[in-house]
């Protein structure tokens, strides 16, 4: 199901655990959800000089986690600003279609850190354990078949248009 | 290293004599039954054969009653819809528990399209739906109670006569889904007094893509498959006949193996419970402790997400299956963990673990150890996870 880079960093995890001594914190994720991710940062002249994470998430959630910290580590904050989800998951190999949005929380957590970094760095005061709804996309909007772009009718989990069963909408 | 498959309740070995028996229907039983030549006279025989040890195995009073479908799924869509369009007249309410599979579950949903009301029952923090919530729900307009035998995720198992004693004598119909119970545990139809029963023959040692469904005589249900007359008119099309000759010898079998089945799960059971208590740590065991199938434990593993565990295991060569949101594809905490009042962070980390009739103490055992040290490195990655 995974590729060999993603079972590599599932098994191996780089920069595991909590930074006592960190600049900043990005938290993101709820277990309503099924991840939850804090990416921990260290600059040191405008420079991440340390990273690590601490993740509650599948497979492909630790695996994004740690391929994160590896292309974060060293970066410059305006290097770092431009990673994305998407370039995560292509470093990975690429992830499973229904895994995607694991991959989601990687990015977004380590684009926390920097705004709580910078922001504390302008004299803003942060606020205590900021838990960013991410996944809230997830409910509500509408959702298009695979199968022949119809609309996904999320009670049933069946399109509209061609009655296919579409069971990953939520 | 051989694979430990605890997950057998997704998938479990054929029994040699049920390879033996499909090999010899492919080769010689190539007839079908509905033709009346020796061919096809050779191919009822083996049908019907079948048939008797199926009807047996759930002490069916006549073998005319079962109804071979491919699979626990269909019989279970064949049953609700099959009450539902056949009594429409009647009524259009139907009844149900807040834990069933989604076979009942999503069959329910889409009759309330067509003006069906359902009214879903609740269940205690063991799984156990009280009757006399079920009577308390009943209406004038109510044609079919659908509750299941044992839950195939946390394996508490229901009180199935209780329940049918509320429906019988009021013209409303009883169809228990018995899929992860048929084959596992002794199931009497004529006992517990219920009108439909389904089952799937993967539960017990037979063909996947193998079904039943045992309709009490008498009881008006439509087809879901419209055609020639073969099934006793319940399910048209030519017959799968290697898998019930399969089914049918895995049923003889599982019926005379019953009671030591069911003695040795048990014994596996305590041992593999003592032992998540004892050697993991911050978990919680699932279900009924005394009503609840032998074969299954369910276990929320705090901290921890559950795919991770499952991926974890499979490196080790070790199979479990896991009701975590993220590994079934419709990222959705399990509605049967949600029911019983688990966390959304404990229903993320919850495995299932279940066994069979070759299931040795020493997989029991090489399974907590690899779990142990699973969960460990696990727990250190975790941001839930807080060392004292």
């Amino acid at each position: 199901m995974y590729s060999e880079v993603v079972m590599d960093h599932f098994k191996n995890p780089r920069n595991v655990g909590e930074m006592k001594d960190a600049d900043s914190v990005g938290e993101v994720g709820n277990p309503v959800c099924g991840d939850m991710m804090n990416i921990y940062i260290k600059v040191k002249d405008d420079r991440i000089e340390d990273i690590s994470f601490q993740t509650f998430g599948c497979g492909a959630a630790i695996a994004v986690s740690s391929m994160l910290t590896e292309m974060a580590k060293g970066k410059t904050i305006e290097e770092a600003k431009k990673i994305t989800n998407k370039a995560v998951a292509e470093s990975l190999g690429g992830l499973p279609k229904n895994k995607l949005h694991c991959s989601n929380l990687g990015a977004d957590a380590l684009q926390l850190a920097i705004k709580n970094y910078e922001d504390k760095k302008a004299g803003k005061v942060r606020e205590e354990k900021i838990v960013e709804e991410k996944h809230e996309h997830l409910h509500g909007e509408t959702c298009k078949c695979p199968y022949c772009n119809g609309d996904v009718d999320l009670e049933l989990d069946v399109c509209s248009s061609c009655g296919k069963v579409v069971e990953n909408c939520h | 290293m051989s694979v430990t498959n605890l997950d057998y309740i997704s998938a479990n070995p054929l029994l040699p004599e049920v390879h033996e028996a499909m090999i010899d229907a492919i080769q010689e039983n190539y007839g079908n039954p509905s033709s009346s030549h020796q061919l096809g006279d050779q191919a009822t025989e083996v049908l019907e054969q079948a048939r008797e040890n199926v009807a047996h195995l759930i002490n069916s009073s006549t073998p005319e009653e079962i109804v071979f479908t491919s699979s626990g799924t269909e019989s279970i869509n064949h049953a609700i819809k099959g009450v539902a369009l056949a009594n429409a007249d009647k009524g259009k309410h139907i009844i149900t528990s807040n834990i069933e599979h989604n076979a009942v579950l999503k069959s329910l949903r889409r009759l309330t399209r067509m003006g069906y009301r359902i009214s879903s029952v609740s269940v205690d923090d063991y799984g156990r739906v009280n009757p006399d919530d079920v009577a308390k729900a009943i209406t004038d307009q109510t044609i079919l109670v659908t509750i299941m035998h044992g839950n195939n995720e946390i394996g508490t198992i229901q009180p199935i006569k209780e329940i049918a004693e509320i429906t019988k004598g009021k013209d409303i119909l009883f169809h228990c889904d018995g899929v992860a119970s048929v084959g596992v545990v002794p199931i009497d139809v004529q006992d517990l007094g219920i009108d439909m029963l389904s089952f799937a023959a993967n539960q017990f040692n037979g063909p996947s893509g193998m079904g039943g469904l045992y309709v009490r005589k008498g009881v008006n249900l439509w087809p879901l498959i419209d055609g020639g007359a073969q099934e006793n008119g319940r399910r048209a099309g030519t017959e799968n006949l290697i898998g019930i000759v399969g089914m049918g010898v895995a049923a003889n079998i599982a019926l005379k193996e019953m009671e030591s089945r069911v003695t040795h799960a048990k014994k596996l059971k305590d041992k593999l419970v003592t032992g998540l208590k004892d050697q993991i740590g911050d978990t919680i065991i699932n279900g009924h402790p005394e009503f609840s199938l032998p074969n299954l434990v369910s276990v929320s593993v705090k901290y921890v997400e559950g795919e991770s565990i499952v991926l974890m295991l499979d490196e080790e060569n070790i199979t479990v299956s896991t009701r975590s949101a993220c590994a079934s594809g419709a990222l959705r905490a399990s509605h049967v963990l949600l029911s019983v009042g688990r966390e959304y962070a404990d229903a993320q980390g919850t495995l299932v673990i279940s066994f069979g009739r070759d299931t040795t103490e020493d997989e029991i055992d090489r399974f907590l150890k690899v779990l142990k040290e699973s969960v460990e490195t696990l727990r250190k990655i975790s941001p839930l996870y807080k060392k004292n």
